[in-house]
Order: structure tokens, then sequence, then C-alpha cells
């Protein structure tokens, strides 16, 4: 677990709620090349199951996802 | 998932604060997604897209636009309203929880690219023209051309 990635884009989406992490990401993702990975902090508890089925959809890969108290941490990896 | 294109559509009819922000959260998640998103409009929904100015041009047509006043800020939830009291507490609780409020959620929808229909029968009977609705409305349009959307589409609500 203890493995760092090395991210390309750092995303703040605290205090965001409900379809918002979602609507950062998703436009985020454009920002980064392709096998490119954006590393995202988040407070809505969510997006641990948004997260996931926003890549499923849309055909990236949810890399990791840590839980620091509230703060939810996850890594997202564009795909195509 | 194929390769064959991902639509969502969806009829807005209510006009009720807590359904038309019910219907701008999947359609905003839809098009996050990479579905290609239509609402569509229609009676007490076309609210949503309403400017807020007076409408009408008869009698009843006038006396619907004062009663019906206002644009996506004055709606009121479906219960528990008590003549705006309702509206105002909702508003606050959801401020307070840091949710996205209406007229923002529909602005995020509208940068998204969900397209925006109004239905050409209800503006006839209640009297609300063109002008009437947001620049952002892409089309006023009918039922055949609502059910051309939803035929393509792998998601399709009524709210």
């Amino acid at each position: 677990m203890s493995e760092t990635i090395k991210a390309d884009l750092e995303l703040n989406l605290q205090g965001l709620m409900c379809p918002l992490p979602v609507v950062k990401i998703s436009q985020a993702i454009k920002n980064v090349p392709v096998g490119g990975v954006i590393e995202a902090t988040a407070t809505d508890p969510g997006v641990m199951a948004d997260i996931p089925a926003w890549a499923k959809s849309t055909g990236n890969e949810m890399l990791k996802v840590e839980k620091e108290g509230k703060v939810i941490r996850f890594w997202v990896k564009r795909l195509k | 998932m194929s390769e064959e294109k991902k639509k969502a559509s969806m009829v807005v009819f209510s006009g009720d604060m807590d359904k038309v922000m019910a219907a701008f959260i999947i359609a905003t998640g839809a098009a996050a997604m990479g579905y290609e998103t239509t609402m569509f409009f229609t009676f007490w929904g076309l609210k949503a897209i309403q400017k807020g100015n007076r409408t009408g041009k008869g009698f009843f047509g006038k006396m619907l636009g004062i009663m019906n006043r206002g644009g996506i800020d004055r709606i009121g939830p479906s219960r528990f309203n008590f003549g705006g009291i309702g509206r105002w507490m909702f508003k606050k609780m959801m401020s307070d929880k840091g949710v996205t409020p209406l007229a923002q959620l529909r602005q995020t929808a509208i940068d998204l690219g969900v397209k925006l229909l109004a239905c050409q029968m209800s503006m006839d009977v209640m009297e609300i023209s063109r002008e009437d609705l947001i620049d952002e409305v892409a089309d006023v349009v009918g039922v055949a051309a609502f059910i051309g959307e939803a035929g393509d589409s792998q998601i399709n609500l009524f709210i």
C-alpha cells in the first residue's frame, strides 16, 4: 500500500457534494494526457461509490483510494 | 461498455424545487459519465428554464403568469413549502451543507453540454413565449422530437 503514485494533476474536491466531485473529475481528466493520473481529495462519502462507477462508465481506472479521517484521497488514471 | 453512443433523456414535468433539483443532479451526473443528455421541459417544468419575467397574453394567461411568477430561484419544494418558508428553509439547509444551489446546478448542466428542450404545446397553452425562456434552451419541440431522443437513450426518466 505504501508505493507512491506519481500524479500529473492534483485536485481538491473537499466540501463539494454530489454531483460535483464526479463533474469536476470528468472535466479535469481532459487536462491530463492518456495514461496520466489525477490525485484528488474529497470529503463527500458518496465518492467511495461514485468515482469507481464514473471510472467504469467512462472507461478510466480508479487506481487506489485511502481514507484519512474525514478526507478521502483517490487516484484515477486516464485510459482513453 | 460498447462503442455505441451513450444517451440519457428525461422529461421534466414537475416545477417543484426538490424534483427539479433531482432532475439536474441526474442530468449533470449523466453528462459527467459520458452520456449525451437531453432534458425535455413540459408544463410546470418550464419554470426551471424561464427567465422569471411575467408571462401571458390573454386574461387567463396573465393570471397564470402572476400565480406562477419568478424563475428557478422562486420555485418551492413539493412538500412543506408553507408559502415560501419551506423554500427558504431548504435553501438554507442545503447551503449549510455545501449543496450546489439550483441555478448553479442548471448552469453546470449547460456547461457540460446538456441539451435543454422546451415543449411547444405547453408553452402555447400557458402563453409562455420563446423570449420568456433562458437563451440556453436549444430548441422548442413537440413529443415526436423527444421520443426521437428517448428512443436512442439507455436511460429515460419522467420527473
